[in-house]
């Protein structure tokens, strides 16, 4: 193991248990209103600072981590996957398949998908936990967020089809899914993870501004996307309100590098 | 690939009949991409139509809440909104009368004819989407370029951080950055397509600089400039290309929050206006628009990629 | 040699008189978004309604400042002891911006256009009394009458409203009486308005007014980039600043923001009691409660709300009349305490009790609910995200829930499909007959059981018969009698529970003479026949 992954896989972890043992970081909740302090310099008591309502803004942010740490790479490693599927056949059937996945794939691109969202919210219960609205608008981002990708992955498989050695395998007898498992899609990777890395970042300020319409947690649940909205209004910044915008960045820097870098160079 | 226009082009010019049958098939292919371009929009309208009809809150108007109104305006109100609640019914007049009267309708949002409204705002938002591509485009080679030539660590760290601030970085906080400094806000769509691009373009090129014969050339003392253009480029342009295609689709949503946050008035903050205000008949003409421009940059980019391969 | 020396020497002449030339003096200001129409008759929108204040001539004019009639296009009136007929007497030797005569005709002529029901004119509901079209009539070119089937309560202030179109003109509805007219629109980006020459007003000396030549309206969304702008003095004013900006700009430039003091716009939440509505039956027993209702209300900060989401810049509500509102104000209301002994107490007694630190009623359910409000509105946010925790310390746990606004509106307006809601409340309008439709039980507006066919309680069928009475009487000191008591029964029963009146602020360029912001809209320039600004050579493009 090269000594950066070795790096970034501890410093992940210790992100993920720093956000899990919140409580013993801090005794104070990511809820409670210390009303008499809003606004708050960092201090010995709030290591960041407070927020316009008082409330700590480090337990926030490692409260914030547990939930979109999971949540956005999981969702951006489903719509990636869907993507590679779709992307995947239209590429190496070509014909009549090809021909139907890119008419929908223009589709999905084209259409407003704002309001299949809205409609969702709509059937959640107003009861509901915060949590709940926050899956299902990251289960929506990936279900509708992998039309773009998959026309790029198209054109990789297109490619890896006329390689000599996809026609070395057809022609030694190799059955055409076996092809596709066992040749193309391996060497596809680069392409998958660079669609990867870019969508994590992509849905985490998609969920902030889908924020905007009701579609994210609700409050007092912080999410890095909630916490990146502060940033919306530079003017009366402090440099403390920069701290989630790092914390994702090194996030999703760290789980750049902890990838096995041989997979990155196949 | 049945989707080339020009298929055997060159040996069918041999013969008079066989570029007869040539020149048969591509006009049997355009008519068919023609055809199936129109199914498309008609499907695409209709779809945006069924998901604005059913989506919460497109019956009600936000003046019901003004308690001036006495109960006559409130049911005409009500009128005026449930004229639109069959959605076959409203589609189909929609196309008789764009088929018959090439008439796009008017926004009840925004009371002005549609067509007048795109005869405004398009020209913002291609010139937005033009200026965001181009520039997008050459700050991510600017980027990926000179971190994979020069294999420099420092280089290569410094480009991936700026890469991640791209990243990350809300559209409004960037959009407030660059109107505060003076910049130019139309760049904006440039600084949201540069981050997705820069890490497609940089792993595809280190894919492309690893090839044994760009090594080879390497070896024996190609010049930089001449591997770029001769080797790499022609290797990864189909993919860039397939790219290129997404990237008009990347620039139309980015420049719909860049639109909205600079109060550029182009087609993006049309969308936005039109979205919140529920506005069906504007919804579905703008649908109609992208899905046009979608399928024509994606099949330009097609048909250049095959091109590429095929050279 | 020499030519080359003149020709610099009269480059050089001609530049300085470029330089010497005076720019016309431009008043610059933000709109939200593009105007939905320049119809007088037809605006709903603020943005249309800025360029109707501007650019409109009407027969009264309410002074915002101190919130009396003042004479404008009508130099007298007299409303009938029975309330139903107004007759007014022209200002003669007016024109409308083309030249134009005005005369009694045009009166007539736009009245008559805004009580047509084709017209779909919203300044024209508070006028229909009755069912039986007003009968106008033109006595004289400088008389007209307007006979109305039924007592219109405080008439004289709906013309406020009514901007005058000319019945001749071939312009139409671009000749203005108004001290402005629409020069040149670019949608999307900016709306000019140049003086009216044929203007009537003068000042003491004489001089036509306004003395501001031009006013650019930029369209600009978005707020901060409008406080960019504001700050480089690329604008001249921001009618209407939140507390976070203000303070900002007072850190920035203190000497052009003003706290003009409180305003009619209020933050308030309501209980939704409407029995076909999906909420369970046993929530709906806490809600139709008036114990329950006052004993949240009491539970609420309304201090903390003040200091920490408006900087100060609000005060606890006493109800849904504004102090701002110099007449109609009941000032014998005191907001709702914040007392958790005295919530606790009147939970106790509506059979509620606290095990632990959840509060459960008689029946064993956790009270819990939800709360809507509209998302993208941080302010709000801010108190709903409060509220949760006033609440918690009664044992309650509240759900807060964003939506965008259309969804919220079908909510409480169609499926009722909500527990409680928390929204802004703006009086427009300073008469309490303009909030007829939320007070009587059988209107729309009644939020939180709109539309009953008999009132529910004794209380709303108290408060039917007093609205009633009031739209009924000319007489001011006996609408004021009934509509304190409308305001002290609503106190009481707390149907809908105000939370914090907003401060007006406003941002004003020190550089703008004249200045007098007030608490009613337009803020900063309402009275723009008056401001002046010093003529600028920079400013001219």
């Amino acid at each position: 193991m090269r000594r950066s992954q070795l790096l970034a896989i501890s410093a992940l972890a210790v992100l993920f248990v720093a956000a899990v043992l919140s409580g013993v970081v801090s005794a104070n909740s990511h809820a409670t209103q210390y009303r008499e302090m809003p606004g708050a310099r960092p201090s010995a008591a709030f290591l960041l600072g407070t927020d316009e309502l008082g409330r700590d803004r480090l337990v926030r942010l490692l409260f914030a981590t547990r939930i979109s740490l999971l949540l956005a790479p999981a969702a951006a490693l489903a719509a990636t996957l869907l993507a590679m599927i779709v992307g995947g056949i239209a590429g190496y059937f070509g014909g009549f398949w090809d021909r139907c996945i890119v008419r929908t794939i223009d589709l999905m691109l084209s259409l407003p998908w704002l309001f299949l969202l809205l409609a969702a919210r709509a059937l959640l219960p107003l009861n509901a936990p915060p949590i709940a609205s926050l899956i299902m608008t990251y289960g929506l981002l990936a279900a509708l967020g992998w039309a773009g990708p998959a026309r790029v992955i198209r054109a990789g498989t297109r490619k890896l089809c006329e390689s000599d050695f996809t026609l070395q395998a057809g022609a030694l007898g190799c059955g055409r899914f076996r092809i596709l498992w066992r040749h193309v899609i391996p060497n596809l990777k680069p392409i998958l993870l660079a669609q990867l890395w870019t969508t994590i970042p992509i849905f985490i300020l998609a969920e902030a501004n889908l924020g905007l319409l009701g579609l994210s947690a609700s409050e007092p649940f912080p999410t890095w996307g909630n916490l990146l909205r502060d940033l919306q209004s530079p003017f009366s910044l402090r440099p403390e309100a920069f701290a989630p915008l790092a914390v994702v960045m090194l996030s999703v820097a760290c789980l750049k590098l902890a990838m096995p870098h041989q997979e990155l160079h196949t | 690939m049945d989707d080339c226009l020009f298929p055997n082009t060159k040996s069918a010019l041999a013969t008079l009949p066989e570029a007869r049958t040539a020149m048969r098939s591509c006009f049997k292919i355009v008519i068919s991409r023609i055809a199936t371009l129109g199914l498309t929009v008609l499907l695409g309208g209709l779809l945006t139509a069924v998901l604005v009809r059913f989506s919460p809150g497109f019956l009600v108007d936000e003046r019901e809440l003004d308690p001036r109104l006495d109960e006559a305006s409130r049911r005409s109100i009500e009128l005026e909104h449930s004229a639109n609640q069959n959605v076959l019914a409203f589609y189909a007049k929609r196309l008789e009368r764009m088929a018959l009267h090439a008439d796009l309708g008017d926004s009840p949002s925004l009371n002005r004819p549609i067509s007048q409204l795109f005869q405004e705002r398009f020209p913002v938002t291609v010139q937005l989407m033009a200026i965001g591509i181009a520039g997008g485009w050459a700050l991510a080679f600017a980027l990926a370029l000179p971190s994979v030539m020069c294999r420099s660590r420092v280089f290569h760290g410094m480009a991936a951080t700026f890469h991640q601030i791209l990243m990350c970085l809300p559209a409004a906080a960037m959009a407030l950055l660059v109107f505060d400094i003076g910049g130019p806000v139309r760049a904006l769509v440039a600084l949201v397509i540069c981050p997705r691009v820069f890490e497609y373009v940089r792993n595809l090129l280190e894919e492309a600089y690893a090839q044994p014969h760009i090594l080879t050339a390497r070896a024996k003392g190609l010049g930089s400039g001449r591997i770029l253009t001769r080797h790499v480029l022609p290797s990864v342009a189909p993919q860039l290309l397939a790219l290129g295609g997404v990237s008009v689709s990347i620039a139309f949503g980015a420049a719909i929050p860049v639109e909205v946050l600079c109060d550029l008035p182009g087609i993006g903050q049309l969308a936005w206006k039109a979205a919140t205000a529920r506005d069906l008949p504007l919804l579905v003409a703008i649908t109609f628009v992208v899905i046009v421009m979608t399928q024509v940059c994606n099949t330009v980019s097609d048909w250049a990629g095959f091109r590429g391969r095929q050279a | 040699m020499k030519r080359f020396f003149v020709l610099l020497a009269m480059l050089g002449l001609s530049s300085a008189g470029a330089r010497a030339a005076q720019a016309p003096s431009e008043l610059r200001f933000c709109l939200r978004a593009d105007p939905k129409t320049f119809d007088p008759l037809l605006v709903e929108d603020d943005n249309s309604e800025t360029i109707r204040y501007l650019t409109g001539g009407v027969l009264i004019r309410i002074n915002r400042k101190t919130q009396q009639l003042n004479p404008e296009l009508a130099t007298s009136w007299n409303v009938d002891s029975q309330g139903r007929r107004i007759t007014f007497h022209l200002r003669p030797n007016v024109k409308f911006s083309d030249g134009t005569p005005f005369s009694a005709d045009d009166v007539a002529f736009t009245m008559k256009r805004l009580m047509d029901p084709e017209t779909h004119s919203p300044a024209a509901d508070p006028f229909r009394s009755s069912e039986v079209s007003p009968r106008i009539t033109v006595s004289s070119p400088l008389t007209v009458s307007i006979l109305f089937g039924a007592p219109v309560a405080g008439m004289e202030r709906l013309f406020d409203q009514v901007a005058i179109s000319s019945a001749k003109s071939p312009h139409k509805i671009a000749a203005v009486l108004g001290s402005y007219v629409v020069a040149e629109y670019k949608a999307g980006t900016e709306i000019l308005l140049s003086r009216n020459s044929n203007y009537w007003k003068v000042d003491t000396n004489g001089v036509r007014l306004p003395t501001i030549e031009r006013i650019r309206l930029e369209i600009q969304q978005n707020r901060d980039i409008e406080l960019v702008k504001f700050r480089r003095g690329e604008i001249d004013l921001i009618n209407s600043v939140d507390a976070d900006t203000f303070d900002e700009l007072t850190r920035l430039m203190p000497h052009s923001v003003l706290d003009v003091g409180v305003s009619l716009e209020s933050e308030m939440m309501w209980f939704n009691q409407v029995a076909s509505s999906p909420v369970p039956a046993y929530k709906q027993t806490w809600f139709r409660s008036t114990g329950f209702r006052r004993a949240v209300s009491e539970a609420i900060n309304r201090a903390d709300i003040c200091r920490i989401v408006y900087r100060g810049h609000a005060r606890p509500a006493e109800g849904p009349i504004s102090p701002a509102n110099q007449f109609w104000f009941n000032a014998s209301l005191k907001p709702h305490p914040y007392d958790i002994g005295s919530s606790r107490k009147r939970l106790e007694a509506e059979g509620f009790r606290l095990r632990g630190s959840a509060l459960y009623d008689s029946e064993g359910h956790a009270v819990e609910f939800s709360v809507i409000t509209n998302a993208g509105n941080r302010n709000r946010e801010r108190i709903a995200a409060m509220l949760q925790q006033d609440l918690q310390a009664i044992g309650i746990r509240l759900n807060v829930v964003t939506l965008d606004f259309p969804s919220l509106i079908e909510r409480i307006t169609r499926t009722f499909n909500y527990e409680s809601c928390l929204l802004g409340l703006t009086n427009l309008d300073l008469d309490p007959s303009a909030q007829m439709n939320v007070w009587l039980s059988s209107a729309a507006n009644h939020q939180w059981n709109p539309k009953q066919k008999q009132p529910a309680t004794t209380w709303e069928a108290q408060i039917d018969k007093l609205m009633l009475a009031q739209a009924g009487d000319t007489r001011p000191e006996v609408r004021k009698r009934a509509f304190d008591r409308v305001q002290q029964i609503v106190s009481d029963e707390a149907p809908f529970l105000y939370l914090v009146t907003k401060n007006s602020l406003t941002a004003i360029s020190p550089n703008i003479q004249n200045a007098s912001p007030a608490v009613l809209t337009p803020q900063a320039f309402w009275n723009i026949d008056w401001l002046r600004k010093p003529l600028s050579t920079t400013e001219s493009r």
